[in-house]
């Protein structure tokens, strides 16, 4: 589904993905873990496609196409979805009439007719019901004065009406109350299919108790230093970083010698 | 990388529609301000003595008078010797239908979206269209008469029913009420004239269309509405201009009269020439629009859609003369590019009772400034005096300004006055958290502006607001890529 092959990114001349390579199949969870400032949301925000990030070397494909060459928006209407970690604020524009506006720009993309009102309010309805999403939220200004739990919970349900192929979650988890989190969990379980497969930006171990992980890996600066299988989190935990930065103290040390 | 992609900064071709030139025979005076062009606009317009004497004494005092400089806007200094004062399409004579129209104006205007053909106006919209210095052409005259209703140009009332236009004219906005207001009383050349009777409520939209054609010329037209006890009217006011590089002049006073329990609802969607996107040529717009409520219980509302323009200088304000009166401001003003607007409205309560609200939001995009500038004074009389303000602003991008100035005045202890604004910025962040939800830019940036002016845009005729808001997503295609 998502095949990433030695990305190299930079922003504003600093590099910051150092060859990234990741492969992604359908039905698959992935959660990515890493230090503060690694790469993890530059990662997220380059296969986004947001433009200020300049892509130095490598390749994307997504479901067979060239992810790098489609615009932000064709991304998106792809399958590829963001529960972004600081989402923005608009100020003037409903959740309802925003998430209504994406679901219909989707079906549009794809040659569907746009849902009526009363099929997006069934929909809606459901997916409310999914993530415990309050009512009140829906008619306020997207995110606008959103506590930062109510936000987060805003991105999964959005991720839930938009039913994406791919769904990145950065750091979705940090801030929620343990009932948010249970929610947010059960949420993303639920979304879970055999055809979809979901990225997790996360520090914790928390939400990956609830999510079960196919497979973890370690992202240090710009790269993927360690890949492994939920157990790999758990010793994450258990140790911190030092030990990988050891680790890599070490190969790095070793790849100098060769070269 | 990053300046090239900034989609918000980045610029394509201005898409003006509506900058076209018509080719028709026009009759021009030579450039230049002096009294001997007042006689011949006088003269030309077959004008009572009474007008010579008013105009005259208008040039005098606006020889006296300076250019304000209290606005917060910037522009070379204008020549008024280098201005034409007067060009009107030729036609042949006296109009006695509008079949008789020249095809090529009735082409300009229906270019223009504007149909002058009685039958195919569906929506019983009235209109008066007004081509540089005079009006060309008035529907529906006929049957509004029926109804007591007048509606014609400035230039016929004065001949037909000059009673009426002697005793408003000036009125609301008196000749030497500031610097262009002055110049407009000494060569307006035309304009449109309502009168509703009383108890009539005219069943269809007054509306007047202006439009600049030819070169170097400024306009200068005077509206006047007169509503009478217990009538109703809801009038229309549209606007463009061919592109050209030179800037141009439009200075037009408007007045309102409301007598008791009358209420008059003045809308009006501005789409002057702007300019192009370095900011080269568009339409000075300084206008002075006032109404007052002289009758108790009587309304004035204003809407205005300011889209257009190089620099737009305009305050359409009420005078609350009457007790119980209300005075209403709507606004929505964009400015893109280089365009400057200071715009705003001033509520003057006098009687008691009276109720003003004020709803001002000001969208501003590329290296753009835009200014709210309002007064809302309460007298000594005014008690219980009522007014509720709200201005914001929306700035696209991190090149452009806006600003709030109000002024508040109060002399009356039981008057109340609210005041609020907002300003919010709409940047890089927010259009890719839409383009992330897979909505592209122009989409997100309709979406974006069409939520904020929607309090604006519910004010105004359903006909209108569809136009109006297709307005606002043209004008800032500039801004957005
Ligand atoms: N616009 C920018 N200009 C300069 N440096 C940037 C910019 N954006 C990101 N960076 C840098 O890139 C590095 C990676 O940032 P990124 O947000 O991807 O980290 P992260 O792994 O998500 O961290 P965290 O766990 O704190 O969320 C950081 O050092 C950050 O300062
Ligand atoms: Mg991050």
């Amino acid at each position: 589904m998502l095949s990433i092959k030695n990305i190299h990114a930079a922003i504003e001349g600093k590099q910051i993905l150092n060859g990234i390579n990741l492969e992604i199949k359908p039905g698959e969870v992935h959660a990515i873990m890493g230090p503060n400032g690694s790469g993890k949301s530059t990662l997220a925000l380059v296969l986004a496609g947001r433009e200020e990030y300049e892509i130095t070397q490598g390749m994307v494909t997504f479901s067979g196409k060239d992810l790098l060459e489609m615009s932000p928006e064709d991304r998106a209407r792809e399958g590829l979805f963001i529960a972004f970690q600081y989402p923005v604020e608009i100020p003037g524009v409903s959740t309802t009439n925003f998430i209504k506006t994406a679901v219909n720009e989707k079906r549009k993309y794809h040659g569907q007719e746009a849902l009526d009102a009363v099929a997006f309010l069934k929909l809606m309805k459901e997916k409310m019901a999914l993530v415990n999403m309050d009512q009140s939220l829906l008619s306020r200004s997207i995110n606008e004065g959103f506590s930062g739990g109510e936000k987060k919970r805003n991105e999964i349900f959005q991720m839930a009406m938009l039913e994406p192929k791919l769904a990145i979650l950065d750091e979705t988890d940090s801030g929620l109350d343990i009932d948010a989190l249970r929610v947010v969990a059960k949420g993303v379980n639920e979304l879970r299919h055999k055809d979809r497969a979901i990225l997790i930006i996360t520090h914790y171990q928390r939400l990956l108790d609830y999510l079960q992980p196919d497979f973890v890996h370690v992202l240090y600066n710009g790269r993927i230093v360690r890949s492994g299988g939920k157990e790999l989190a758990l010793e994450l935990e258990e140790k911190g970083y030092d030990f990988i930065k050891d680790e890599i103290g070490l190969t790095a040390g070793v790849q100098a010698g060769i070269n | 990388m990053k300046e090239e992609l900034n989609t918000l900064e980045q610029t394509v071709l201005n898409d003006y529609k509506y900058g076209f030139v018509t080719d028709i025979d026009t009759d021009i005076v030579p450039k230049g301000i002096n009294e001997t062009l007042i006689r011949l606009i006088w003269a030309k317009k077959n004008e009572p003595d009474w007008m010579l004497d008013w105009r005259l004494k208008a040039y005098t005092q606006w020889q006296k008078m300076e250019e304000p400089k209290w606005p917060n806007v910037t522009y070379p200094a204008i020549n008024y010797q280098d201005i034409i004062y007067y060009a009107a399409p030729k036609q042949k004579g006296q109009l006695k239908g509008l079949d008789e129209l020249d095809p090529e104006l009735r082409r300009t205007f229906e270019k223009l979206g504007i149909s002058l053909d009685e039958q195919k106006r569906l929506s019983g919209v009235a209109v008066d269209v007004v081509m540089d210095s005079v009006s060309v052409a008035t529907s529906f005259k006929k049957q509004l008469s029926e109804i007591g209703v007048i509606f014609c140009s400035m230039s016929e009332a004065i001949q037909q029913h000059p009673e009426l236009v002697k005793k408003y004219l000036g009125s609301v906005v008196p000749m030497t009420d500031n610097y262009f207001a002055a110049l407009n009383a000494a060569v307006f050349t035309d304009g449109s004239f309502c009168f509703i009777p009383k108890s009539v409520r005219c069943p269809m939209e007054l509306s007047t269309y202006f439009r600049i054609n030819a070169e170097n010329s400024g306009q200068f037209e005077r509206t006047l509405i007169i509503a009478e006890d217990d009538s109703y009217v809801s009038y229309l006011e549209g606007c463009t201009a061919p592109m050209r590089d030179e800037n141009q002049l439009h200075a037009a006073v408007v007045e309102l009269v409301a007598l008791s329990k009358a209420e008059i609802k003045y809308s009006t969607v501005q789409n002057w020439y702007p300019g192009d996107k370095e900011g080269h040529g568009g339409i000075y717009n300084f206008v002075t629009k006032r109404g007052i409520c002289i009758g108790e219980h009587s309304k004035i509302s204003w809407t205005q859609v300011e889209t257009g323009s190089a620099i737009t200088w305009k305050y359409p304000s009420v005078i609350l003369k009457g007790d119980g009166s209300i005075g209403e401001f709507y606004s929505i003003a964009l400015t893109n590019n280089h365009q400057q607007a200071d715009t705003g409205t001033k509520m003057i309560h006098l009687g008691k009772n009276t109720k003003s609200r004020i709803v001002s939001k000001g969208i501003s995009a590329g290296y753009s400034n835009n200014s709210y500038r309002g007064l809302v004074r309460a007298g000594k009389g005014a008690t219980n005096a009522r007014n509720y303000s709200q201005c914001d602003s929306l700035l696209l991008g991190d090149k452009c300004g806006a600003n709030t100035f109000p002024y508040i005045e109060v002399k009356n202890t039981t008057a109340v006055v609210e005041h609020e604004a907002t300003t919010s910025k709409i940047g890089e962040d927010q259009l890719f958290y839409c383009k992330q939800r897979g909505i592209d830019t122009e989409t997100a940036v309709a979406l974006i502006v069409n939520g904020f002016a929607k309090e604006v845009m519910n004010q105004l005729p359903m006909e209108f607001a569809v136009e109006a808001q297709k307005l606002l997503a043209i004008n800032l295609e500039g801004s957005v890529g």
